[in-house]
Order: C-alpha cells, then structure tokens, then sequence
C-alpha cells in the first residue's frame, strides 16, 4: 500500500523515546495548548474537531465534536471529562501502548478538551489491572503540574484544570460510558438508563463528556494541523483519520498498527500482521473486539472503516481484529466468547442476566457432544430476546457471536450435534472455571 | 488497620473528588495493597472513613474481580482465557502451571506462595500467552519462562522477565 505518516505512534518510533514531558515536548509536544488556550475560544475549538470529522476510537463512533457540542455552554457549576482508559474489550490493546509509551499526548489532549467544553477536573478511569500504566500517568501528571500544564492559570490564560487518575477493579461493564460514571462513584459499576444523557447529567450529576484514550490523543494533532489535514486521511467524509488497530490470534506478526482507515482487511492481514501463521488458512476475522460480529475469509476486501465493515453486517468497535485459522472450531470460539460475556453481565437486565447463562449452557453442551437440533432455533430465539431489550449495548454484543457464527458456519454447529463431539478437538478441552464468583 | 503511610494517601484521595465515597474503589484497592486481601475490618474502617455503612462497602466490593475477599498466596497468578488468548495457548500454559506448581484455577500451593485463577482478557491479546502476576505482567510465555518465573519468585520473590512499558512489535519489549 502507498505511503502514509503515522500519527499517534509516530513519537514512540523515534530512538530512545522515552515519553517523558521533555522527548514529547521535543517531538513538538504541548505546541497545541500553547497556540490554542486562551487564544481560541472554546468553542471555535468545538468547531474545529467537528469539521475535523473525528469520531470516537471507543467503541461507538461518535463524532467527537459533536458530543462536545451537546456540553450546555453557559451551565453554571462544575462540568467533567472523563478519560476511558478501562480497555477491556477482548482483543484490544491500542490504548495501552499508547499510556505506557506517550502519556503526555493523552494529557494534552485531555487538556485540550477540558478547555473547549468548560470542564475545570478530569478524571482518567484506568482499568485496575494497568498498574504500570496508572503510574506512568502519575507521573505525567507531576511532570505536567511542575511545568504549569495543569493547576491554575495554565500558560496565564486564565484556565485551571486537575486531572486525576481513578483505577477501576476488574470489570468490563466499566468501559461503558455511563458504568464508568456509577464506579467512579463508589457504586456498582451498572449503566443507567439514558436519557438523561451524560452531556446533561453525567458524573455527579453534571454536564459530562466521555472519551476514548485514542480519540483525546488526536486532538492535538488536530489542532495543531487543522481540520482540513484531517479530513484528507483515511476514508473521508465519514472516517477520517487513522486508527491504531490490535491485531491478534493465528497470524506471523500479531500487535498493534496504525493505518489510515479505508485500507482492505487484507491488506491489514499480508502487509503488517505478515499473513496467516504455520502456513494454514483463514477461517474467519472478528473485526472490531468480542462484541462485533465474525467474519470469514470471503470478506477480505471489505475496507477498514466505520461503513465498510457496517455494511459487510459488523463493526469496526474498538479497532480489534483477530484473525482464526482453518482449525478453529466455530462453537468453541462462540463458547469462549460467552463465558467472557457471562462472566461480565453487570446483572442489571433480565435478559442480559440470565440470557448469557442460558446462552452459555446451550453452547456448553453443544460443544461437549450434547447438544440437540431444537437448540439452534433455541439460541436465536434466545438471542432475539436478548437484542434490543437491555439498558446498555452490551446485550446486543453479547449475541453477536452466537448470531453470527450460525450465520456464517452453521454446519459446524449441525456437525457437533450429528457427530456427538467436537470434530476440532481430539481430546475435548477442559472447560476452565474461573476460580473467581460471578458478579451477580 | 491502615498504616500511618496509607492514611497519609487517604487524606490527599479523598481532596481529589466532591464526595466521599468517590474514594471507595481507590481505598479498596489500597486496603488490598496492604494486606494482599480486603479483610471484613478494613471495609468497616473504609465504611466509617467515608459515612458509608459497612454493607454499602461489602456490596461494592463483591462487583470487582480484582479485590479478594480472602488472603491468597503471596504470588496471584491470572492467566487470561479469553478467546484470543485461547487461540494462541491459554489452556497450555495452564497445563505448564499444573506441571510445575500442581495447582489448577481455583487453587493455592501448598506452602501458600502461588494462588492461580483464570481472567478475562488483560489487553495484552498480542502478546500471548501471558499471565499477570500480582502487578505484573508476563508475556509471550514459553514452558522455560514460566520455569524461571517461579523459580525467581520463589527465590527473589521477583523476576526480570516482566514486560513493559508495552510496545508490540518492539524488539526492546523486555524490561
Ligand atoms: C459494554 C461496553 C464496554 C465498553 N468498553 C469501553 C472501553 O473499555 N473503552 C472505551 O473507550 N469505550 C468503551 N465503551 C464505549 C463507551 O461507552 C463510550 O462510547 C466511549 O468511551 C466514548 O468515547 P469515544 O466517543 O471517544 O469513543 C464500551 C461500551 C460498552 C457498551
Ligand atoms: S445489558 Fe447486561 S451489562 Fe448492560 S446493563 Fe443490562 S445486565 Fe448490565
Ligand atoms: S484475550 Fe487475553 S489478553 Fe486479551
């Protein structure tokens, strides 16, 4: 494929790059705050992001702009941005790499945000489990303040601004938007029913913006090359920009790429994942994380942005992509994905709840040789009072795989239930319990 | 409960939110810090810390995985089975586990060093198979490497193959 420049990775490919507050300042970093705060008025700085196209890396899409737009301008009290850096889709690891080694072009981009919507905190919700990650964020956060980043009257403009990292515990359900708001909290972390709409009452009640690790790590770029430069890359007018894209599963070359969007699953799969591994061949793709729906091999050429993979019946959610060989058995897959799925349930909504167990235990016999010809129309039927009825999006996800792999691969299904076993496995796998409760 | 270190980080947690209980998970986290767990009495510390009532702490902290309830042993081994994991050798890497410590998920060793359990994906999918243990993580896992893991853990109660800050591909990956 042509050449093209790296955004957000581009920092860490230089020698030595360490992410502290001077290599980024050396690779030209805080240039943004310093040409916009206090310069730009907050909502030119709205404007610009929404002629820029940017749309959210999180999972949804959402033009960022737009989002910001929704913040009531002349809201009194406090406003909050939130930063999701709970990474927790299977699949995904984009944002980890781009906290460990570039924190500071996320905090800038949250400082950015902070001034355009009128927020004076911010928090940074981290999975718990980056440990590494919440203390190098700390430390940017110090290196930040010392320089007069942060605190009060940043670059004498007049703006304060704290930011705060808050490390969650260990739940997926947490990277939903309005979950990410109850934990931080100090509740349970359970979505709330919308509307009222975070850009109304988020956190504490307040007017709040949540987004995306990636997508605040944009905006710097963005404000410093224009709107314009943005709009040119990628797959524009709908999905501008690049993405960083996790690549995982049976390929030479697994890890994280940025491309610009609007490339082939292909050219993704032979250009950087270096092919599929040991010489076998493609089964099927998942191409944005465990919530979107499979793929197969037939697929290829659908392009990499958000209505290319829409329009092949997927999405392209977190920008994960896992790649599955011919051995691969479809039930089992689906399987595994259900006990993730199972396993997370914030136990909220009925069907979510107890949808997800039943789904489980069909799919548990099924792939132990048990299953019967009743229980392929019992999964759809089950999945079909799963969709739609559930406060967040994720009983949506937690369908897609089921759906999609009796879609595409149905006779995989059928051979399990005509042969008696799983005819990908010769000893059948354990099935792993979790050694840890539900938590519901 | 608390030692005079952590409640020192207490006071400066508790300025970082406009209410109190903001502060649960962060003190939750910290109580396990401590102590490797989060014992009955220091959520009623928590509680009495924030005016919340000891079963409001109890029923946030059953939500998330990552507080024990119970002491484990000194080294928490989480091995991620999700599926991407899976494809590329979760369930071996469990069989090496067993081969070495003889303990499967669920289990503590003996001698109440190694406590194993499986997780959900650690957004490390690329990097597999991996496991994290207590704070770190541990990828591209072979049969060798999980011998030297224990072994160090065992001896040091540390080991240098730890990864991190994560970059993958990077050939300077390792710590
Ligand atoms: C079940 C579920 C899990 C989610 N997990 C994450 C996550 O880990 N990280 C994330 O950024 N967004 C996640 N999202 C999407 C968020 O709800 C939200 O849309 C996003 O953070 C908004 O940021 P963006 O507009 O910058 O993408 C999740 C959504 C759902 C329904
Ligand atoms: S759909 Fe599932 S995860 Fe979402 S709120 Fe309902 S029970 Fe919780
Ligand atoms: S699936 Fe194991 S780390 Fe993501």
């Amino acid at each position: 494929m042509a050449a093209f420049e790296k955004i957000l990775l581009k920092n860490m490919d230089m020698p030595d790059y360490s992410g502290s507050l001077k290599d980024y300042e050396r690779a030209g970093g805080y240039r943004a705050i310093q040409n916009a705060l206090g310069k730009t008025k907050p909502g030119d700085l709205i404007d610009i992001v929404k002629r820029s196209g940017l749309r959210g890396r999180g999972g949804a899409g959402f033009p960022t702009g737009v989002k910001w737009g929704f913040i009531p301008q002349d809201h009194p009290g406090p406003k909050y941005l939130c930063c999701n850096a709970d990474e927790s889709e299977p699949g995904t690891f984009k944002d980890r790499q781009l906290i460990e080694r570039d924190p500071h072009q996320i905090l800038e981009g949250i400082i950015l945000a902070c001034y355009a919507i009128g927020a004076r905190t911010s928090y940074i919700y981290i999975r718990g489990e980056f440990a590494l990650g919440a203390e190098i964020l700390e430390k940017a956060l110090d290196e930040a303040y010392k320089v007069g980043y942060l605190g009060t009257n940043i670059l004498g403009a007049g703006f304060d601004l704290d930011v705060y990292v808050h490390r969650g515990a260990g739940a997926y359900i947490c990277g939903e938007e309005t979950a990410l708001l109850e934990s931080l909290e100090g509740k349970r972390g359970k979505p709330r029913t919308k509307p009222p709409f975070p850009a109304i009452a988020g956190l504490y009640g307040k007017p709040t913006v949540i987004n995306n690790v990636e997508t605040l790590a944009n905006i710097p770029h963005i404000v410093n090359r224009g709107p314009e430069w943005f709009m040119s890359i990628g797959s524009p007018p709908k999905s501008p920009g690049t993405r960083v894209f996790s690549l995982s599963g049976h390929i030479a070359r697994p890890g994280n790429y940025e491309v610009p969007m609007g490339i082939t699953i292909r050219e993704m799969l032979e250009d950087f994942g270096g092919g599929m591994s040991d010489g076998k061949q493609l089964k099927a793709i998942i191409p944005g994380g465990a919530s979107a729906s499979f793929l197969t091999s037939e697929h290829l050429d659908v392009k990499l942005d958000f209505e290319g993979i829409a329009s092949a019946g997927s999405m392209l959610g977190s920008g994960a992509i896992t790649f599955m060989n011919e051995g691969t058995c479809m039930v089992w897959a689906a399987e595994r994905l259900l006990e993730f799925f199972h396993h997370e349930s914030c136990g909220k909504c009925t069907p979510c709840r107890e949808g997800s167990m039943w789904l489980l235990q069909i799919l548990h016999r099924m792939e132990a040789g048990h299953g019967k010809h009743e229980d392929l129309d019992l999964l759809l039927k089950l999945c079909g009072n799963i969709a739609g009825q559930t406060v967040c999006a994720f009983g949506d996800a937690e369908i897609a795989p089921i759906v999609s792999t009796l879609q595409h691969f149905r006779h995989e299904y059928e051979a399990h239930i005509r042969d008696g076993c799983c005819p990908y496995r010769t000893e059948q796998a354990e099935l792993v319990s979790t050694g840890s409760s539900q938590r519901h | 409960m608390f030692s005079s270190e952590a409640k020192k980080r207490i006071s400066l947690v508790l300025k970082r939110y406009p209410i109190k209980s903001s502060a649960l998970l962060p003190l939750l986290n910290l109580a396990q810090e401590e102590e490797g767990f989060v014992s009955e009495d220091s959520m009623r510390e928590i509680a009495k810390l924030l005016d919340l009532t000891p079963p409001k702490v109890y029923e946030v902290a059953t939500f998330y995985t990552m507080l024990n309830l119970k002491p484990i042993g000194r080294f928490h081994l989480q091995v991620c089975k999700s599926l991407m994991c899976a494809l590329v050798g979760s369930e071996t890497l469990l069989k090496w586990i067993d081969q070495e410590l003889g303990i499967k998920p669920g289990e503590t060793t003996q001698d109440n060093m190694f406590t194993l359990n499986t997780v959900e994906c650690l957004a490390s999918c690329g990097t597999a198979p991996m496991m994290k243990v207590n704070n770190d993580y541990f990828e591209h896992l072979t049969h060798e490497k999980v011998c030297q893991l224990f072994e160090d853990l065992r001896t040091t109660g540390k080991c240098s193959l730890a990864t991190g800050p994560f970059r993958w591909p990077d050939p300077g990956m390792l710590r």
